[in-house]
């Protein structure tokens, strides 16, 4: 398990190869990024604030719910903060597991609990105007499927 | 205790963190000390179901006992991923 807050970018490519690699009982990998997304057109920054030290603690609690509840080989979360433009990844999980069911399952609940229990903030800079992105219902709905 | 501010919330009182002396014992009863103190507190402490709050960097709840905590943080609801 391993659990990664960074300003700078990584290297997907270089994390998604190295993920679980040379594990031979391990049958599925699971990755999803997420890229900064420019809604409505004129995005020139997305700016991620997050709360160093309880960040990387929630993060490490959600990792290791889902590899209570989750029979898996590896997970790996990766989540960046400061500025960043369109395009740009903002963060990525990976889950290892010896059949798929358990890497797609363990990869959606990491997503779900990280984006309503991980201490992080958007705010989008486009024209001129700043706005702190608003949580939606949806995110915290989500959770109670788990 | 330092008492931390994240997003709007530290937009709104205009400064990330503090040192504050209280005798609250209850997050909600330090809540009410901070909004009598000036406007911009009480502008961002006006509604409490925009915020959440973290006592020694655990999410909990507005009923919560901070006797003994070092760190008390308020926030908008998270927006990762």
């Amino acid at each position: 398990m391993r659990v990664v807050v960074q300003q700078e970018p990584f290297d997907y490519g270089a994390e998604a190869a190295g993920f679980a690699d040379g594990r031979h009982d391990m049958g599925a990998v699971v990755t999803f990024t997420g890229v900064v997304r420019d809604v409505a057109g004129g995005l020139s920054t997305m700016e991620i604030e997050h709360y160093p030290g309880m960040t990387e603690r929630a993060l490490e609690k959600i990792a290791q719910e889902a590899v209570d509840r989750w029979s898996l080989g590896d997970v790996l979360v990766i989540h960046r903060f400061g500025p960043m433009g369109p395009g740009e990844k903002i963060m990525m999980v990976a889950t290892a597991a010896r059949h798929r069911k358990d890497a797609f399952e363990a990869a959606e609940y990491l997503m779900d609990y990280l984006k309503s229990r991980a201490p992080f903030w958007k705010k989008e800079h486009a024209g001129g105007d700043a706005s702190w992105v608003a949580a939606r219902d949806e995110d915290e709905d989500a959770l109670t499927r788990w | 205790m330092d008492v931390l501010y994240f997003a709007w919330v530290r937009e709104r009182i205009g400064q990330p963190k503090e040192r504050i002396e209280t005798t609250a014992t209850t997050v909600a009863e330090l809540v009410q000390e901070l909004r009598a103190r000036e406007d911009r507190y009480a502008a961002a402490f006006a509604d409490l179901s925009a915020l959440r709050v973290a006592v020694d960097q655990d999410l909990t709840d507005f009923d919560a006992s901070i006797t003994g905590a070092r760190e008390v943080a308020f926030f908008p609801p998270m927006t990762g991923g």
